[in-house]
């Protein structure tokens, strides 16, 4: 496994999108946090506002998750890919473990890196790391855009496509999940439980829902558990 | 060595390769041919255990290709020179392949001399032309010194000295005991390169055997002779020969079927004929390939379609109107 990891590192970091897809992550939140910063008025600064860009640095992940699987059916490397390693699933595993911790790099560098920012343009009290949801708005984001990641090449697996899958991965948590709200009597209660709006309970502990926030985070963990699932039994079934 | 038993492949109501067997020798460079859309890059595939077969079973030296150890190391292939990540460098795309198959990163530069890309390692193979490459793509076949070695179409689109030197490049693998499977639809180029076939039509199995076979037993060998004394030698070869099997004028020749080039020398010589040209003409493989698969080519024209109408050949499912040939 030591070994598929080595691979999947040499090929993630030997192509431009991941380093793309990190600066621009950055960048958006960080920018974000300043944003937010210079212009905030009424009431304090607080914790919560300098993660305004979250959601965006998780879109640009994912995305640069998806784009991680969908170039190799893309430029038809996965034929290399699984020429050199048969073993499919223990292949597309290392792929999204090596993924994941990309991600999850980049979701703390980004969360602390804005936490830092907006504190330094306007520091207040509210702005120190007091509480649980404190801690979990800043330093649960990594474990937020890892999973998120999984779920991105899980999707990029089964849909193999770039634009497709990016598609799928952005129209998903900014219209899918807002929209079935509008469904009559049941469209709140299948809301609360779209994967996307879930974990956004974990990070903001001001959203309300019918589960705690690790309960949120864990939800959001199993759904992409079961979509690469999926995925590693597509991709071991079909030709390649 | 490679075997292959029974071989099909389904893909909906399309049968792709059916009921393929065959063996690959080693030592030998073994040509796979076929026309366009036979069945050749599926076949390649199957062996590489990336498309699963319908049916049957193919093994590489008694093994699947699944439950080889860093198969890389046994069989190296060259399916398609595109397959490359357009913003990776030749470099580096060999490295992951030999990350892959602890293959140590020495071997990287080794194999990037010896196809003469070591200048280029650094640069995006995204831009590099198919020659290039067609090159890269070997270097990864034999990054790990494989004793099986696949190539489809090698020399598509390559110039005179690209073909020239993957063609002796093959001959040199195959001296060094290792087993070449080498496809191609250019049958003078097989002629060329290899000494065994495996010929296939429309998935199915024409032919196995060597090419000198193949092209006797595909087509009819006849010696062409011109001489001053043209009508006295046929009267003789007709008075001689009971396994003459045609006597035809060729302009100022004669064109005789089925006695060999030395027979006429020795008959005229004897009865003191003088010729200017004693000159067999064996049939070409292409004479043979078309002969054989007639009837197998997967997409025809129309023109083709009406000239065999007598034949009668006409299959349920055969792409109607297909006036170009893809390739497959």
């Amino acid at each position: 496994m030591t070994t598929l990891l080595a691979t999947e590192r040499i090929k993630l970091f030997t192509t431009r999108s991941p380093w793309w897809s990190t600066l621009l992550a950055l960048g958006m939140t960080i920018g974000f946090a300043a944003l937010v910063a210079l212009n905030h008025s009424g009431g304090p600064l607080t914790v919560r506002h300098s993660q305004f860009g979250a959601q965006f640095g998780l879109m640009i992940v994912t995305v640069m998750a998806a784009l991680a699987i969908t170039t190799e059916y893309r430029f038809a490397t996965i034929r290399a890919t699984f020429q050199a390693v048969p073993h499919r699933t223990a292949v597309l595993l290392a792929k999204t473990a090596v993924v994941a911790v990309l991600a999850a790099v980049i979701g703390e560098v980004a969360a602390f890196g804005s936490w830092i920012t907006a504190r330094v343009i306007d520091g207040g009290p509210e702005m120190n790391l007091v509480t649980g949801g404190d801690w979990r708005a800043v330093a649960g984001l990594g474990l937020v855009y890892a999973v998120g990641a999984v779920i991105a090449v899980a999707v990029g697996t089964l849909i193999r496509q770039s634009a497709g899958a990016i598609s799928v991965l952005l129209i998903w948590p900014l219209l899918v999940e807002n929209l079935v709200q509008l469904i009559p009597r049941v469209g709140e209660d299948i809301h609360n439980w779209m994967p996307f709006t879930a974990v956004s309970r974990f990070t903001d502990s001001t959203v309300p829902g019918p589960i705690g926030p690790w309960a949120s985070l864990a939800y959001f963990a199993g759904v992409a558990a079961v979509l690469l699932v999926a995925a590693l039994a597509v991709a071991e079934k079909r030709d390649a | 060595m490679i075997e292959a038993t029974g071989l099909t492949k389904h893909y909906g109501r399309t049968v792709a390769v059916d009921n393929l067997s065959f063996t690959v020798a080693e030592g030998r460079v073994t040509g796979f041919l076929g026309p366009n859309g036979a069945g050749k890059s599926t076949t390649m595939r199957m062996v590489l255990g990336l498309d699963r077969p319908t049916s049957g079973d193919v093994r590489i030296d008694g093994q699947h290709y699944h439950d080889l150890h860093q198969p890389l190391r046994t069989v190296g292939a060259l399916l398609d020179a595109k397959w490359v990540h357009p913003n990776r460098s030749a470099r580096d795309h060999l490295r992951w392949l030999a990350a892959a198959s602890k293959i140590p990163r020495a071997r990287v530069d080794e194999v990037l001399d010896l196809v003469g890309l070591t200048g280029v390692a650094g640069k995006r193979a995204g831009g590099f032309s198919l020659g290039m490459s067609q090159r890269l793509g070997i270097a990864a076949a034999l990054l790990g010194d494989p004793r099986v070695l696949l190539f489809d179409e090698p020399v598509n689109g390559l110039d005179p000295e690209g073909i020239l030197w993957i063609r002796k490049f093959m001959h040199r693998l195959a001296d060094e005991g290792r087993t070449v499977f080498v496809s191609s639809h250019l049958l003078s180029e097989m002629a060329l390169t290899a000494q065994d076939l495996v010929v296939i039509g429309r998935g199915k199995l024409i032919y196995q055997g060597t090419v000198e076979d193949f092209v006797e037993h595909a087509t009819e060998s006849t010696v062409l002779v011109r001489s001053p004394q043209l009508d006295r030698l046929r009267d003789l070869l007709r008075a001689e020969g009971s396994e003459i099997t045609e006597i035809t004028e060729d302009g100022d020749a004669l064109r005789i079927g089925g006695v060999a080039s030395a027979a006429i020398g020795e008959l005229a010589a004897a009865n003191n004929i003088v010729l200017h040209e004693l000159n067999p003409q064996v049939g070409s493989l292409e004479q043979a390939f078309i002969q054989l698969t007639g009837d197998t080519v997967e997409y025809r024209t129309e023109e083709h379609r009406s000239e065999e109408h007598g034949a009668g050949e006409h299959r349920a499912g055969e792409p109607a109107g297909n006036g170009e040939v893809t390739s497959g």
